[in-house]
């Protein structure tokens, strides 16, 4: 078997007027945590889409697990599971009733237990016969990742897994993709938030008009900021300076 | 390798769980499908009856066919605002990158249409018991009622499939289905197609729901159908294959 979990080459994709990516690659290593860093509207969800098999690219190729995403999407949809940008919850129907349908589409034995277990890890249990439309952000937000974990999917795509949350929700997010790395689940995600990605990945991958321009641990990515200058404190560059350094180099050329 | 197992028909079943939960939550959905049609009934009965001349005793009889399109029509206009939220919302996006059946969604609306209008076609019935309905058909002529309301009630879930896949706004998945429950006004369904003038009375004679109308009203009242049922039919089923045929383009484009 092979390690990598996604393999991207020569990634094209263009809406009717937009070029938006123009030749991606990148690999992600199997059981490791992957964030792909990028501003607004720079083509993280358009990465993620294709790759779940939402969207067609037009150049390029991208595989999963060994499956190719145009000619194998059903394989693909075999292993992956995707927490969208916006939270896809049923509104209308309970929180358990959610996540009771997804475990039957799945096809597993005991939905009702699975729905139970994730309420209970995902401290959902109070509010689990309510309307998800009676929930606050967070915890939709939460229920919309207990969603994906259904069936133990082997990649997880998180689309901004923290947008629009308040700390605590973002650090309780955080905690459960350490979790799922460490039982070895490969985790997919993209954020603006520089910090998450040097908090969670294992690699960091920046995406910016439609190439990466960086691809590497938070140890590689710090080497390619400039030499410290000298000043009274030696400061160490956060990964926002890094960002902001390589799109300022990339644009003087 | 594993094989790539497809469960169509249990993924259908828990569409179709899902969107009937949808239907039983929200009260609008209910009054809008049968309270209004039956509202609509007791009008015409008890307010414009008197008025209007059909040829038989017993109104209520002659309105039913008619009633039960419009409110067939008018359901169908929620199939449409169903799928369309679907779309908008990331729901459909989740389901989409499931290993399930492709088209499991929306032949889960689609059967989600079949069994609410099958709920509000028998309260509306029902009521008209109450009002003096009486039919003197058999289980072969009500079968073959339930038959064409069947296939209408899919012609029109596709057209809506088309509409609330197509549509940029809630009001546009919605708005297609006015012209729809507009037609029976135009047609037999209320009065004789005689009483009206030649260009009005050239369209309502010809146009679907006349066809239809007069079948249903025919098996109801155990009279011989004639050519009503075939035209009927070939109406419903022609719009629905052609109709089937886009929401599924529609659909393939958007998935
Ligand atoms: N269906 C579409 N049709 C046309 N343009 C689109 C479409 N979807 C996205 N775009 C454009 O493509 C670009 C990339 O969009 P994408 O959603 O992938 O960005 P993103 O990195 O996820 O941004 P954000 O951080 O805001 O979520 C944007 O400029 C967006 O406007
Ligand atoms: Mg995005």
């Amino acid at each position: 078997m092979q390690n990598q979990a996604i393999q991207v080459k020569g990634l094209q994709k263009s809406y009717t007027k937009l070029h938006v990516l123009k030749g991606v690659d990148f690999e992600v290593e199997k059981g490791s945590i992957f964030a792909l860093l990028g501003s607004n509207g720079a083509g993280k969800t358009t990465i993620v889409k294709i790759l779940t098999t939402l969207l067609k690219h037009d150049g390029g190729t991208a595989a999963v697990n060994g499956f190719d995403v145009a000619s194998r999407p059903d394989h693909v949809r075999q292993s992956i599971s995707l927490t969208g940008q916006f939270a896809a919850v049923d509104e209308i129907l309970t929180g358990r009733e959610n996540l009771i349908m997804i475990a039957k589409l799945r096809h597993l034995n005991n939905p009702r237990q699975v729905a139970d277990d994730l309420l209970n890890r995902f401290g959902l249990t109070d509010a689990a016969d309510r309307r998800v439309s009676t929930y606050s952000g967070g915890m939709r937000r939460r229920l919309d990742i207990a969603m994906s974990l259904v069936g133990k999917p082997q990649l997880i795509f998180l689309d901004e897994p923290t947008t629009g949350l308040d700390p605590e929700g973002r650090i309780e997010v955080w905690k459960t993709v350490k979790e799922l790395a460490n039982g070895g689940t490969t985790v997919f995600l993209t954020t603006q938030y520089l910090e998450e990605a040097e908090q969670l990945a294992d690699r960091i991958a920046i995406l910016h008009e439609g190439k990466i321009i960086a691809n590497g641990t938070l140890a590689e990515l710090k080497k390619l900021f400039p030499p410290a200058k000298v000043e009274y404190v030696e400061k160490q560059p956060t990964l926002e300076e890094i960002f902001l350094a390589i799109i300022g180099k990339k644009e003087e050329k | 390798m594993e094989t790539v197992k497809k469960h169509f028909f249990s993924d259908m079943g828990v569409m179709l769980g899902r969107s009937m939960r949808h239907i039983f939550r929200s009260m609008d959905t209910i009054i809008t499908v049968t309270i209004t049609p039956i509202a609509m009934m007791l009008l015409f009965v008890y307010v414009f009856g008197g008025a209007i001349q059909t040829g038989t005793d017993n109104y209520v009889n002659y309105l039913l066919p008619g009633i039960l399109l419009i409110a067939i029509a008018s359901g169908i206009a929620y199939t449409a605002y169903r799928l369309f939220m679907d779309m908008q919302r990331g729901i459909f996006e989740r389901f989409h990158s499931m290993p399930i059946a492709r088209s499991a969604p929306l032949w889960g609306h689609v059967l989600t249409s079949l069994v609410s209008n099958a709920i509000s076609v028998v309260v509306i019935i029902l009521v008209a018991l109450i009002m003096g309905f009486r039919s003197s058909a058999g289980v072969l002529s009500w079968l073959a009622v339930a038959g064409i309301l069947a296939l209408f009630t899919l012609a029109l879930t596709w057209i809506a499939a088309i509409a609330g896949l197509s549509a940029t706004s809630v009001d546009g998945a919605g708005a297609f289905s006015y012209p729809l429950i507009f037609l029976p006004f135009i047609s037999s369904a209320f009065v004789p197609t005689e009483s009206m003038p030649s260009v009005v009375r050239a369209f309502a004679e010809n146009q679907p729901v006349t066809s239809i109308v007069e079948a249903i009203r025919a098996l109801l009242s155990g009279q011989p159908v004639g050519n009503d049922i075939w035209i009927a039919l070939a109406w419903c089923v022609g719009i629905m294959l052609v109709a089937y045929v886009f929401a599924m383009r529609a659909y393939k484009k958007r998935v």
